[in-house]
Protein backbone atom coordinates (compact mmCIF):
# COMPACT_ATOMS: atom_id res chain seq x y z
CA UNK A 1 0.00 0.00 0.00
CA UNK A 2 2.97 2.30 0.71
CA UNK A 3 5.11 0.90 -1.71
CA UNK A 4 6.96 3.76 -3.34
CA UNK A 5 8.54 3.69 -7.03
CA UNK A 6 11.46 5.87 -7.63
CA UNK A 7 11.70 7.32 -11.30
CA UNK A 8 13.24 10.45 -13.01
CA UNK A 9 11.50 13.80 -13.70
CA UNK A 10 11.66 13.56 -17.93
CA UNK A 11 8.82 16.66 -18.62
CA UNK A 12 6.77 18.56 -16.62
CA UNK A 13 3.50 20.90 -17.85
CA UNK A 14 3.09 24.26 -17.72
CA UNK A 15 1.20 24.33 -14.90
CA UNK A 16 3.72 22.08 -13.18
CA UNK A 17 0.86 19.20 -12.33
CA UNK A 18 2.28 16.38 -13.82
CA UNK A 19 5.04 15.06 -15.02
CA UNK A 20 6.06 12.52 -17.27
CA UNK A 21 8.18 10.22 -15.09
CA UNK A 22 10.56 7.57 -16.69
CA UNK A 23 11.25 4.00 -14.36
CA UNK A 24 14.13 3.33 -16.17
CA UNK A 25 12.85 0.25 -17.15
CA UNK A 26 11.51 1.51 -20.46
CA UNK A 27 8.38 2.34 -18.39
CA UNK A 28 6.89 6.24 -18.84
CA UNK A 29 3.98 7.17 -16.95
CA UNK A 30 2.56 11.15 -16.22
CA UNK A 31 2.51 11.41 -12.38
CA UNK A 32 0.74 14.44 -10.56
CA UNK A 33 3.38 16.41 -8.78
CA UNK A 34 1.02 18.89 -6.85
CA UNK A 35 2.69 17.67 -4.31
CA UNK A 36 6.32 18.13 -4.29
CA UNK A 37 8.42 21.11 -6.10
CA UNK A 38 10.38 19.62 -9.14
CA UNK A 39 13.06 20.07 -11.60
CA UNK A 40 13.31 17.96 -14.85
CA UNK A 41 16.07 15.82 -13.76
CA UNK A 42 15.25 15.12 -10.21
CA UNK A 43 14.18 11.39 -9.19
CA UNK A 44 10.79 11.16 -7.15
CA UNK A 45 9.39 8.40 -5.09
CA UNK A 46 6.00 8.03 -6.86
CA UNK A 47 3.12 6.52 -4.80
CA UNK A 48 -0.56 5.80 -6.41
CA UNK A 49 -0.11 8.11 -9.16
CA UNK A 50 1.16 11.07 -7.25
CA UNK A 51 4.61 12.01 -6.58
CA UNK A 52 5.52 12.16 -2.78
CA UNK A 53 8.87 13.58 -2.54
CA UNK A 54 11.78 14.39 -3.89
CA UNK A 55 14.92 11.90 -3.49
CA UNK A 56 18.16 13.80 -2.42
CA UNK A 57 20.65 12.53 -5.01
CA UNK A 58 23.49 13.54 -3.02
CA UNK A 59 22.35 11.60 0.28
CA UNK A 60 21.02 8.66 -1.88
CA UNK A 61 25.18 8.20 -3.52
CA UNK A 62 26.41 8.70 -0.13
CA UNK A 63 24.19 6.15 1.57
CA UNK A 64 26.76 3.36 1.79
CA UNK A 65 29.79 5.42 2.41
CA UNK A 66 28.21 7.05 5.44
CA UNK A 67 26.34 3.22 6.72
CA UNK A 68 29.95 2.27 6.54
CA UNK A 69 31.40 5.48 8.19
CA UNK A 70 28.78 4.58 11.30
CA UNK A 71 29.98 1.35 11.59
CA UNK A 72 33.62 1.84 11.66
CA UNK A 73 32.97 4.65 13.97
CA UNK A 74 31.17 2.00 16.70
CA UNK A 75 34.24 -0.11 16.07
CA UNK A 76 37.14 2.77 17.39
CA UNK A 77 34.98 3.25 20.73
CA UNK B 1 20.30 4.46 -8.48
CA UNK B 2 21.20 2.42 -5.49
CA UNK B 3 23.57 -0.19 -4.34
CA UNK B 4 22.05 -1.20 -0.89
CA UNK B 5 22.26 -4.91 -1.37
CA UNK B 6 25.71 -4.97 -1.23
CA UNK B 7 26.57 -8.87 0.76
CA UNK B 8 29.97 -7.82 2.50
CA UNK B 9 27.95 -4.83 3.95
CA UNK B 10 25.72 -6.70 4.82
CA UNK B 11 27.45 -9.72 6.82
CA UNK B 12 29.50 -6.93 8.31
CA UNK B 13 26.34 -5.63 10.03
CA UNK B 14 24.88 -8.57 11.20
CA UNK B 15 28.38 -9.32 12.63
CA UNK B 16 28.49 -6.90 14.82
CA UNK B 17 25.06 -6.94 16.24
CA UNK B 18 25.57 -11.65 16.87
CA UNK B 19 28.72 -9.79 19.05
CA UNK B 20 26.09 -7.77 21.40
CA UNK B 21 24.60 -10.89 22.47
CA UNK B 22 21.21 -9.24 22.57
CA UNK B 23 17.80 -10.32 23.35
CA UNK B 24 15.56 -7.81 21.36
CA UNK B 25 12.17 -7.53 20.09
CA UNK B 26 11.67 -4.72 17.57
CA UNK B 27 8.12 -3.68 15.75
CA UNK B 28 7.75 -2.39 12.44
CA UNK B 29 4.64 -1.07 11.15
CA UNK B 30 4.73 -1.78 7.57
CA UNK B 31 3.90 -4.29 4.54
CA UNK B 32 6.62 -3.59 2.44
CA UNK B 33 9.19 -3.64 5.50
CA UNK B 34 8.11 -7.32 6.14
CA UNK B 35 8.00 -7.83 2.58
CA UNK B 36 12.17 -7.04 2.60
CA UNK B 37 12.44 -8.60 5.57
CA UNK B 38 10.97 -12.63 4.33
CA UNK B 39 11.85 -12.34 0.87
CA UNK B 40 15.59 -11.82 1.91
CA UNK B 41 15.44 -14.03 5.01
CA UNK B 42 16.21 -11.02 7.17
CA UNK B 43 13.59 -12.15 9.91
CA UNK B 44 15.54 -15.88 9.94
CA UNK B 45 18.98 -14.15 9.98
CA UNK B 46 18.19 -11.56 12.56
CA UNK B 47 16.51 -14.20 15.01
CA UNK B 48 20.20 -16.12 15.51
CA UNK B 49 21.13 -12.82 16.17
CA UNK B 50 18.71 -12.54 19.24
CA UNK B 51 16.93 -9.99 17.33
CA UNK B 52 13.31 -10.77 16.71
CA UNK B 53 10.91 -8.41 14.32
CA UNK B 54 7.30 -8.73 13.78
CA UNK B 55 4.62 -6.62 11.91
CA UNK B 56 2.51 -4.60 13.79
CA UNK B 57 -1.11 -2.86 12.19
CA UNK B 58 0.79 -1.36 9.34
CA UNK B 59 -1.20 -2.73 6.62
CA UNK B 60 -3.90 -0.27 5.85
CA UNK B 61 -6.18 -3.17 4.27
CA UNK B 62 -5.97 -5.24 7.19
CA UNK B 63 -6.31 -2.74 9.73
CA UNK B 64 -9.85 -1.72 7.62
CA UNK B 65 -12.44 -2.64 9.44
CA UNK B 66 -15.35 -5.29 8.69
CA UNK B 67 -18.08 -2.17 9.17
CA UNK B 68 -16.27 -0.02 7.04
CA UNK B 69 -15.85 -2.68 4.16
CA UNK B 70 -19.71 -3.51 4.78
CA UNK B 71 -20.63 0.04 3.56
CA UNK B 72 -19.08 -0.34 0.70
CA UNK B 73 -20.79 -3.91 -0.20
CA UNK B 74 -24.10 -1.57 0.72
CA UNK B 75 -23.39 1.33 -1.86
CA UNK B 76 -22.21 -1.19 -4.34
CA UNK B 77 -25.25 -3.82 -3.94
CA UNK B 78 -27.41 -0.41 -4.15
CA UNK B 79 -26.10 0.26 -7.73
CA UNK B 80 -23.43 2.83 -7.15
CA UNK B 81 -20.28 2.60 -8.76
CA UNK B 82 -16.99 1.51 -6.49
CA UNK B 83 -13.54 1.88 -6.94
CA UNK B 84 -10.94 0.84 -5.14
CA UNK B 85 -7.85 -0.08 -4.97
CA UNK B 86 -6.61 -4.11 -5.84
CA UNK B 87 -6.25 -5.70 -2.67
CA UNK B 88 -9.64 -4.27 -1.04
CA UNK B 89 -11.81 -5.52 -3.62
CA UNK B 90 -10.81 -9.59 -2.44
CA UNK B 91 -11.10 -8.78 1.74
CA UNK B 92 -14.35 -10.91 2.72
CA UNK B 93 -17.01 -9.11 4.36
CA UNK B 94 -19.48 -10.59 7.28
CA UNK B 95 -21.36 -11.62 4.25
CA UNK B 96 -19.22 -11.61 0.54
CA UNK B 97 -16.38 -9.41 -0.94
CA UNK B 98 -16.50 -6.33 -3.31
CA UNK B 99 -15.16 -9.10 -5.91
CA UNK B 100 -17.72 -11.61 -5.14
CA UNK B 101 -20.18 -8.58 -5.59
CA UNK B 102 -18.89 -8.08 -8.83
CA UNK B 103 -19.35 -11.46 -9.93
CA UNK B 104 -23.16 -10.95 -9.65
CA UNK B 105 -22.99 -7.95 -11.26
CA UNK B 106 -22.68 -4.95 -9.02
CA UNK B 107 -20.05 -2.48 -10.62
CA UNK B 108 -16.96 -2.54 -8.82
CA UNK B 109 -13.98 -1.17 -10.33
CA UNK B 110 -9.82 -1.93 -9.18
CA UNK B 111 -8.04 1.63 -9.43
CA UNK B 112 -4.51 2.00 -9.36
CA UNK B 113 -4.80 5.79 -8.20
CA UNK B 114 -7.67 8.04 -6.87
CA UNK B 115 -7.61 9.72 -10.32
CA UNK B 116 -8.39 6.85 -12.02
CA UNK B 117 -11.62 6.90 -9.73
CA UNK B 118 -12.46 10.78 -11.26
CA UNK B 119 -12.07 9.92 -14.71
CA UNK B 120 -14.30 7.02 -14.18
CA UNK B 121 -17.03 9.65 -12.88
CA UNK B 122 -16.05 12.02 -15.58
CA UNK B 123 -16.61 9.14 -18.34
CA UNK B 124 -19.81 8.50 -16.69
CA UNK B 125 -21.71 11.50 -15.56
CA UNK B 126 -24.81 8.75 -15.07
CA UNK B 127 -23.38 6.92 -12.34
CA UNK B 128 -22.63 7.53 -9.12
CA UNK B 129 -18.98 6.87 -8.50
CA UNK B 130 -17.84 6.21 -4.31
CA UNK B 131 -13.75 5.57 -3.89
CA UNK B 132 -12.97 3.72 -1.12
CA UNK B 133 -9.93 5.49 0.60
CA UNK B 134 -7.65 3.81 2.24
CA UNK B 135 -4.42 4.02 3.31
CA UNK B 136 -1.71 5.90 5.45
CA UNK B 137 -0.11 9.38 5.57
CA UNK B 138 1.39 8.49 2.51
CA UNK B 139 -1.90 8.08 0.59
CA UNK B 140 -3.98 10.27 2.12
CA UNK B 141 -2.73 13.71 0.45
CA UNK B 142 -3.20 12.09 -2.91
CA UNK B 143 -7.31 12.05 -1.78
CA UNK B 144 -7.13 15.43 -0.44
CA UNK B 145 -5.10 17.04 -3.50
CA UNK B 146 -7.87 15.56 -5.65
CA UNK B 147 -10.42 16.83 -3.50
CA UNK B 148 -9.00 19.94 -3.70
CA UNK B 149 -9.53 19.84 -7.29
CA UNK B 150 -12.87 19.98 -7.59
CA UNK B 151 -13.65 16.29 -9.12
CA UNK B 152 -17.35 16.03 -10.81
CA UNK B 153 -19.90 16.32 -8.35
CA UNK B 154 -21.19 12.09 -9.12
CA UNK B 155 -17.82 11.46 -7.32
CA UNK B 156 -17.53 10.95 -3.71
CA UNK B 157 -15.12 9.39 -1.13
CA UNK B 158 -15.77 7.18 1.73
CA UNK B 159 -12.43 7.97 3.90
CA UNK B 160 -10.99 4.60 5.85
CA UNK B 161 -7.64 6.73 5.70
CA UNK B 162 -5.65 6.35 9.55
CA UNK B 163 -2.49 7.65 10.58
CA UNK B 164 0.45 5.98 12.30
CA UNK B 165 1.42 7.59 15.42
CA UNK B 166 -1.42 6.84 17.25
CA UNK B 167 -1.82 3.02 16.65
CA UNK B 168 2.17 3.14 18.37
CA UNK B 169 0.90 4.70 21.38
CA UNK B 170 -2.33 2.02 21.25
CA UNK B 171 -0.13 -0.54 21.42
CA UNK B 172 2.55 0.29 23.84
CA UNK B 173 -0.82 1.20 26.13
CA UNK B 174 -2.51 -1.85 25.84
CA UNK B 175 0.93 -3.47 27.42
CA UNK B 176 0.28 -6.74 25.93
CA UNK B 177 4.12 -7.27 24.67
CA UNK B 178 7.19 -6.48 25.22
CA UNK B 179 8.66 -3.77 22.28
CA UNK B 180 12.32 -2.85 22.24
CA UNK B 181 12.31 -0.60 19.49
CA UNK B 182 10.04 0.51 16.49
CA UNK B 183 11.41 0.44 12.80
CA UNK B 184 9.05 3.32 11.25
CA UNK B 185 7.77 3.32 7.64
CA UNK B 186 10.01 5.04 5.66
CA UNK B 187 6.63 6.38 2.70
CA UNK B 188 4.87 7.44 5.56
CA UNK B 189 7.51 9.21 7.22
CA UNK B 190 8.07 11.27 3.52
CA UNK B 191 5.33 12.86 4.14
CA UNK B 192 5.17 13.66 8.40
CA UNK B 193 8.80 13.72 8.57
CA UNK B 194 10.18 12.56 12.05
CA UNK B 195 8.40 15.16 14.96
CA UNK B 196 5.69 13.08 15.19
CA UNK B 197 7.32 10.18 16.48
CA UNK B 198 8.89 11.62 19.25
CA UNK B 199 6.79 11.41 22.15
CA UNK B 200 7.13 7.48 21.52
CA UNK B 201 10.89 8.01 22.05
CA UNK B 202 10.41 10.49 25.20
CA UNK B 203 6.84 9.15 26.61
CA UNK B 204 7.81 5.68 26.95
CA UNK B 205 11.45 5.63 25.95
CA UNK B 206 11.41 3.23 23.00
CA UNK B 207 14.67 3.50 20.32
CA UNK B 208 12.57 4.80 17.07
CA UNK B 209 14.18 4.41 13.35
CA UNK B 210 12.60 5.77 9.90
CA UNK B 211 13.85 3.01 7.54
CA UNK B 212 14.11 2.51 3.62
CA UNK B 213 12.95 -0.35 1.66
CA UNK B 214 16.43 -2.29 1.04
CA UNK B 215 17.78 -4.94 3.00
CA UNK B 216 20.98 -2.78 4.02
CA UNK B 217 18.22 -0.57 4.90
CA UNK B 218 16.67 -2.32 7.69
CA UNK B 219 19.66 -4.12 8.52
CA UNK B 220 21.07 -0.94 9.51
CA UNK B 221 18.03 0.22 11.00
CA UNK B 222 18.35 -2.85 13.50
CA UNK B 223 21.91 -1.86 14.28
CA UNK B 224 20.70 1.96 14.91
CA UNK B 225 17.86 0.51 17.48
CA UNK B 226 21.01 -2.05 19.17
CA UNK B 227 23.21 0.92 19.38
CA UNK B 228 20.65 2.92 21.14
CA UNK B 229 19.67 0.28 23.92
CA UNK B 230 23.29 -0.55 24.41
CA UNK B 231 23.99 3.14 24.82
CA UNK B 232 20.87 3.70 26.63
CA UNK B 233 19.58 6.46 24.54
CA UNK B 234 15.74 6.61 23.32
CA UNK B 235 15.21 8.76 20.47
CA UNK B 236 13.89 9.06 16.69
CA UNK B 237 16.66 8.31 14.22
CA UNK B 238 16.72 8.83 10.36
CA UNK B 239 18.12 5.90 8.57
CA UNK B 240 16.25 6.76 5.13
CA UNK B 241 17.64 10.25 4.55
CA UNK B 242 17.79 10.52 0.82
CA UNK B 243 13.82 10.42 1.01
CA UNK B 244 12.99 11.57 4.37
CA UNK B 245 12.93 15.04 5.74
CA UNK B 246 12.97 15.96 9.50
CA UNK B 247 9.60 18.23 8.65
CA UNK B 248 8.23 15.61 6.19
CA UNK B 249 6.44 16.99 2.86
CA UNK B 250 5.20 20.20 4.08
CA UNK B 251 2.69 20.71 0.80
CA UNK B 252 1.30 17.60 1.38
CA UNK B 253 0.35 17.91 4.86
CA UNK B 254 -0.74 21.03 4.37
CA UNK B 255 -2.78 19.50 1.69
CA UNK B 256 -3.92 16.86 4.17
CA UNK B 257 -5.24 19.69 7.14
CA UNK B 258 -6.85 21.31 4.67
CA UNK B 259 -9.39 18.36 3.63
CA UNK B 260 -9.24 15.97 6.80
CA UNK B 261 -10.17 16.00 10.22
CA UNK B 262 -9.21 13.85 13.12
CA UNK B 263 -11.54 11.44 15.44
CA UNK B 264 -11.42 8.33 17.09
CA UNK B 265 -12.12 5.11 14.66
CA UNK B 266 -11.88 1.52 15.31
CA UNK B 267 -8.89 -0.12 13.52
CA UNK B 268 -9.16 -4.34 13.10
CA UNK B 269 -7.99 -6.37 16.19
CA UNK B 270 -7.70 -2.93 18.15
CA UNK B 271 -10.46 -0.67 20.46
CA UNK B 272 -10.97 2.60 18.89
CA UNK B 273 -8.09 4.62 19.00
CA UNK B 274 -8.17 8.07 19.84
CA UNK B 275 -7.33 10.40 17.41
CA UNK B 276 -6.39 8.38 14.37
CA UNK B 277 -8.80 8.24 11.97
CA UNK B 278 -8.92 11.12 9.34
CA UNK B 279 -12.73 12.35 8.08
CA UNK B 280 -13.65 14.99 5.50
CA UNK B 281 -13.92 18.03 7.23
CA UNK B 282 -17.32 19.70 6.88
CA UNK B 283 -16.56 21.85 3.95
CA UNK B 284 -16.07 18.27 1.83
CA UNK B 285 -19.42 16.92 3.22
CA UNK B 286 -20.41 17.16 -0.76
CA UNK B 287 -17.66 14.65 -1.45
CA UNK B 288 -18.43 13.00 1.95
CA UNK B 289 -20.05 9.18 0.69
CA UNK B 290 -21.15 8.65 4.38
CA UNK B 291 -22.96 11.73 4.40
CA UNK B 292 -24.46 11.81 1.40
CA UNK B 293 -25.69 7.84 1.65
CA UNK B 294 -26.30 8.37 5.50
CA UNK B 295 -29.77 7.07 4.74
CA UNK B 296 -28.26 3.80 3.00
CA UNK B 297 -25.88 3.16 5.08
CA UNK B 298 -27.72 3.55 8.52
CA UNK B 299 -29.15 0.00 8.64
CA UNK B 300 -25.31 -0.95 10.04
CA UNK B 301 -25.12 1.54 12.61
CA UNK B 302 -26.26 -0.58 15.16
CA UNK B 303 -24.96 -3.65 14.12
CA UNK B 304 -21.95 -5.65 15.53
CA UNK B 305 -19.46 -6.91 13.27
CA UNK B 306 -17.87 -10.41 14.26
CA UNK B 307 -14.51 -11.14 13.13
CA UNK B 308 -14.39 -14.95 10.80
CA UNK B 309 -14.44 -17.80 12.55
CA UNK B 310 -11.25 -18.86 14.20
CA UNK B 311 -9.49 -15.97 12.52
CA UNK B 312 -6.62 -14.58 13.80
CA UNK B 313 -5.40 -11.56 12.26
CA UNK B 314 -6.65 -8.86 15.02
CA UNK B 315 -3.58 -11.14 17.41
CA UNK B 316 -1.46 -10.55 14.40
CA UNK B 317 -2.24 -6.98 13.93
CA UNK B 318 -1.22 -6.10 17.48
CA UNK B 319 2.11 -8.32 16.95
CA UNK B 320 0.35 -11.15 19.47
CA UNK B 321 1.05 -14.11 17.70
CA UNK B 322 3.14 -14.70 13.98
CA UNK B 323 1.24 -15.75 10.92
CA UNK B 324 2.11 -19.47 11.26
CA UNK B 325 0.45 -19.70 14.67
CA UNK B 326 -2.60 -19.32 13.62
CA UNK B 327 -3.80 -22.48 13.04
CA UNK B 328 -6.23 -21.31 9.64
CA UNK B 329 -2.32 -20.35 8.07
CA UNK B 330 -2.05 -22.38 4.68
CA UNK B 331 -4.56 -24.79 5.51
CA UNK B 332 -7.93 -23.03 5.47
CA UNK B 333 -6.63 -19.46 4.63
CA UNK B 334 -4.43 -19.03 1.78
CA UNK B 335 -3.93 -16.23 -0.56
CA UNK B 336 -7.04 -17.79 -3.24
CA UNK B 337 -9.45 -18.36 -0.68
CA UNK B 338 -8.74 -15.99 2.59
CA UNK B 339 -10.44 -16.30 5.46
CA UNK B 340 -9.00 -13.01 6.80
CA UNK B 341 -7.14 -9.68 5.32
CA UNK B 342 -3.68 -10.29 6.47
CA UNK B 343 -3.86 -13.13 4.00
CA UNK B 344 -5.59 -11.23 1.02
CA UNK B 345 -3.62 -8.26 1.05
CA UNK B 346 0.18 -8.20 -0.37
CA UNK B 347 1.16 -5.67 2.37
CA UNK B 348 -0.20 -8.65 5.22
CA UNK B 349 1.89 -10.24 6.85
CA UNK B 350 0.44 -13.52 6.42
CA UNK B 351 -0.10 -13.32 2.63
CA UNK B 352 4.39 -12.28 2.63
CA UNK B 353 4.81 -15.17 4.83
CA UNK B 354 2.85 -17.51 2.40
CA UNK B 355 4.14 -16.27 -0.77
CA UNK B 356 7.68 -17.03 0.00
CA UNK B 357 6.66 -19.95 2.41
CA UNK B 358 10.00 -21.34 4.44
CA UNK B 359 10.58 -23.91 6.57
CA UNK B 360 12.24 -22.06 9.51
Amino acid sequence: MCLAIPGKVISIDKKKEYASIDYGDGTKRNVNVSLVDVKIGNYVLVHAGFAIQVIDEKEANETLELFREMLSTEEEK
Amino acid sequence: MFSLRDKNLANEIVTKIKKLDVNLKFMHVCGTHQDTLVKHGLDVLLKKCGVKIGQGPGCPVCVTTPKEIEEMLILARNGKTVATFGDMVNVPGERSSLQNMKTEGCDVRTVYSIEDAVSIAKKNKDKDVVFMAVGFETTAPTTASTLLNKPPNNFSVLSCHRIIPPALKAILDMGELKIDGFIEPGHVSTIIGSKPYEFISKDYKIPQVIAGFEPIDLLMAVWILVQQIVNKKAVVENEYIRAVKKEGNIKAQKVMNKVFELVDIKWRGFPVIPKSGLQLRNNFESYDARKIYEEELTEINSKAFKEPPGCRCGDVLRGLISSKQCPLFGNKCKPNSPVGPCMVSIEGSCNIEFRYAKNS
